[in-house]
């Protein structure tokens, strides 16, 4: 009896053992592997307005900028300002070197006042020549009055009227010579008038009040014609010049509030508005392209160059079926949602519209406020997939 | 009719179960080593799966994306777009790069396969399919979904190369064939991080360009700095097909008129578990072969022993004239229980400890079966050399020594 009672014992000491193992191997071989259910957690399709939006990045750069050097080539003389100057409009920036225009402006004075003395001396020789036919034109007068009482010969009355012609061509020659003398004078004032404004000329002035942003040549560069030594940008014009995605620049349009992270500020964000779309895209990128303005301008100014990341708004839509876009699957060639009804699961494909930057997606066709959706699933799931709704998925922090 | 076996069992079950446990967990060991081969191979795959692509077009003559590095101009796929029988085509790159995390509890570097994808519709080429936590990419720049296996949590941010990226998404088993966890980013910044130089090298590019005179002249100057900065390349364009289509078919015109290589998914199949791991798996399979060697020789040695253990008992059952049938069968039933002891705990051992390795380790059902199998085998034969020793001892020992 008593070895019974051990007999018994041992048997139930093994069953007891075995027995958890084998229900562990059960629970094993269902809750891993091909047979187990797919964990998945669901949501609920809610009828939302969604607020859609466009992100791009971009850089900022100054809407006018003036880039200021002379218009022929030559040396630089000085440079009056360094970068980050503020400047006022038609101050001097800097100034090219007149190599030997001062001199040709001072022998241009000299000659200037001995076409002066021309002129003076010219109008004296007229004064002589004016003379000289008066007197020619009484003695020429009177030896004709002579003539008729017969008192002279006709060859002398034939020399004073000649006498006469002499004097009259001598006066007119040197009121033509008076005049050469004058235009000589005009000339030569006109021509230092014009090098003094070439002098003027190789002063750099600033067109506008703004800011030095690039200070490309020093003192004693040579440069050609056109080429900049100063430029100046004009703060108040600063704006960013922000690239979009083509694939999600839909409803771009002047006039949007944008919201500006320069990246050197980070997570600090500045309001602006789009200024306007550019008619011209980046072929190459395949970007669009638009100009942000600033609402206010920060101070200090972001760099020009300086990288930012513009969000711009878009006006919300109105109220539709949404789900989250990691709800949206594709099977084989469709694009749809597993839809979970009661014990079952289908796929449903679906038609979707706009989205929103947190992932939010209109569905246009296929899917009703109300219906339960997978969000995330732990596999890929195909039709007739064991699954398990959950909280969060295994290994996830909810 | 009371079972001998079963009798026997009972009086030393303590040394029964133990020895089964113990028998257990190297046929567990023996099957993780399995899972482990079973798991490179499911991680090449995989990738493969995770693709969504029906074919992998790359450079001429190289075995890209995954196995060689290829590059192709970033609007190649525009042409493949416009071949007969594909459906949807999509610019990729792969690059294999430490992320660190720049934000959250504890800064960490993970070695991660970056994978740039067009951020585009859900079930375009390259994306991930499914996701676990949060959502896809939506943004154009600065936005990653990782995966689970990397460790990284929503909301970390990440720096890969110049920039920071906030993980968005995360997904599961979209690893790189060597098991890395991927991590997609939108393809504009990931071009930027494998082909755009960090800032010295920029600077001494310039220097170097500024220091040629035929360069540096006024004007020229700026364009050729703005054209040694381009990026234009991917390392694969994903194709996948139209319904009805044979890949093979829509694969040759895009090999013979853009004079590229495309593979299909059978070619890359062959190139990533025939060439790119080749090596790796065989040296896991071959320590598989030997562990189970090994293991099948440590079953035959405990059966043996455990009958040699008895073989005064046996010799006292033959004494009462017990049938050797009889003999046999007790010997037969307690090797297939102590095997079956064995399996079930290995079995469950290795599925408990799987997850917890670092890499992928993948317990098919198929192996399991093979190895019950297996098992059974080798206990029977075991049982066989065990049975033999005891149908050979002398009755008389039971009494004598």
């Amino acid at each position: 009896m008593r070895k019974f009672l051990s007999t018994k014992g041992r048997s139930l000491a093994l069953i007891g053992v075995l027995l958890p193992l084998l229900g562990l191997f059960v629970y094993v071989a269902l809750r891993s592997g091909p047979l187990a259910p797919v964990p998945v957690t669901v949501a609920t399709v809610a009828e939302q307005a969604i607020a859609p939006a466009l992100f791009g990045i971009g850089t900022v750069e100054a809407r006018y900028t003036y880039k200021i050097g002379p218009t022929i080539a030559g040396r630089v003389k000085s440079v009056a300002v360094q970068v980050g100057d503020h400047v006022q409009a038609g101050q001097v920036l800097g100034e090219m070197d007149p190599v030997d225009l001062d001199d040709r402006i001072g022998a241009l004075a000299a000659a200037q006042m001995r076409a002066r003395a021309n002129v003076l001396a010219a109008e004296a020789q007229l004064e002589d020549g004016a003379a000289r036919r008066r007197y020619a034109e009484t003695q020429a007068q009177r030896y004709e009055k002579l003539l008729e009482a017969r008192s002279i010969s006709v060859e002398a009355a034939e020399a004073k009227r000649q006498e006469r012609q002499i004097a009259e061509a001598g006066y007119q020659a040197m009121r033509a010579n008076l005049d050469a003398a004058r235009q000589e004078l005009l000339r030569s004032r006109a021509e230092r008038a014009g090098l003094i404004r070439q002098r003027a000329n190789l002063d750099l002035l600033a067109p506008v009040a703004g800011l030095v942003s690039v200070r490309a040549a020093d003192p004693g560069t040579t440069v050609v014609a056109g080429q900049a030594v100063v430029e100046v940008i004009d703060p108040a014009s600063v704006w960013i010049n922000v690239r979009f995605d083509q694939l999600r620049a839909a409803g771009l349009k002047a006039g949007l509030t944008a919201q500006v992270v320069p990246r050197s500020l980070a997570e600090q964000s500045l309001a602006g508005r789009v200024s306007r779309v550019e008619p011209v895209a980046d072929a190459v990128t395949e970007e669009s392209l638009a100009k942000v303005v600033f609402d206010v301008l920060p101070e200090p100014l972001p760099p020009v160059g300086e990288l930012a990341e513009v969000t711009v708004a878009l006006p919300a839509l109105p109220v539709r079926p949404v789900v989250g876009n990691a709800s949206v699957r594709r099977l084989g060639n469709q694009i749809g949602v597993w839809v979970v009804t009661a014990d079952a699961l289908a796929f449903r494909p679906v038609k979707l519209g706009a989205s929103d930057l947190d992932g939010r997606v209109q569905v246009l066709e296929g899917l009703k406020a109300g219906e339960r959706v997978v969000v995330y699933s732990q596999r890929a799931l195909a039709a007739g997939s064991r699954f398990k709704v959950v909280d969060s998925l295994p290994g996830v922090a909810p | 009719m009371i079972s001998l076996a079963g009798r026997d069992i009972l009086h030393a079950w303590g040394k029964f179960v133990f020895t089964g446990i113990g028998l257990g967990l190297l046929i567990g060991v023996t099957l993780t080593m399995a899972g482990v081969y079973r798991g490179m191979v499911d991680d090449a795959r995989v990738l493969l799966d995770n693709s969504g692509a029906d074919l992998w077009v790359v450079q001429q003559d190289t075995l890209g994306p995954y196995a060689e590095s290829s590059s192709l101009y970033d609007d190649t796929w525009r042409r493949i777009l416009g071949m007969d029988g594909v459906a949807r085509a999509a610019n990729i790159t792969y690059l294999t790069m430490q992320v660190r995390r720049v934000a959250g509890q504890d800064p960490r570097d993970v070695r991660a396969m970056v994978v740039g994808v067009v951020p585009g519709g859900p079930g375009e080429p390259g994306q991930p399919g499914y996701l676990v936590a949060g959502r896809q990419i939506t943004r154009g720049h600065y936005e990653a979904v990782a995966d689970m296996a990397s460790g990284f949590a929503l909301g970390d941010r990440i720096r890969i190369r110049r920039n920071e990226y906030r993980v968005v998404g995360l997904s599961r088993r979209m690893v790189s064939s060597g098991g890395d966890p991927m991590v997609f980013i939108p393809l504009k910044d990931a071009q930027e991080a494998q082909f755009f130089k960090d800032n010295d090298a920029i600077v001494r590019q310039r220097a170097r360009t500024a220091a040629n005179p035929a360069l540096n002249r006024p004007e020229v100057l700026q364009a050729v700095l703005a054209s040694q900065s381009v990026n234009p390349f991917v390392n694969a364009v994903l194709v996948q097909i139209k319904p009805g289509f044979d890949p093979e078919a829509v694969a040759e015109p895009i090999r013979r008129w853009q004079r590229l290589t495309v593979y299909t998914r059978a070619q890359m199949e062959e190139i990533l578990v025939a060439k790119l791991i080749a090596t790796s798996a065989r040296q896991i399979g071959m320590f598989l072969v030997i562990l189970a060697i090994v293991s099948a020789a440590i079953v035959a040695f405990i059966i043996y022993t455990l009958t040699l253990g008895k073989i005064r008992e046996i010799a006292v059952l033959k004494l009462i004239g017990t049938r050797n049938r009889t003999i046999a069968a007790m010997i037969l039933q307690q090797a297939l229980g102590l095997g079956l002891i064995g399996f079930v705990v290995g079995k469950v051992a290795a599925t408990f400890w799987a997850p917890i390795f670092p890499k992928y380790v993948l317990l098919e059902p198929g192996d399991a079966a093979r190895g019950f199998a297996a098992v059974m085998v080798i206990c029977v034969l075991a049982s066989v050399l065990a049975i033999r020793a005891a149908l050979e001892v002398d009755p008389a020992e039971a009494i004598g020594g």
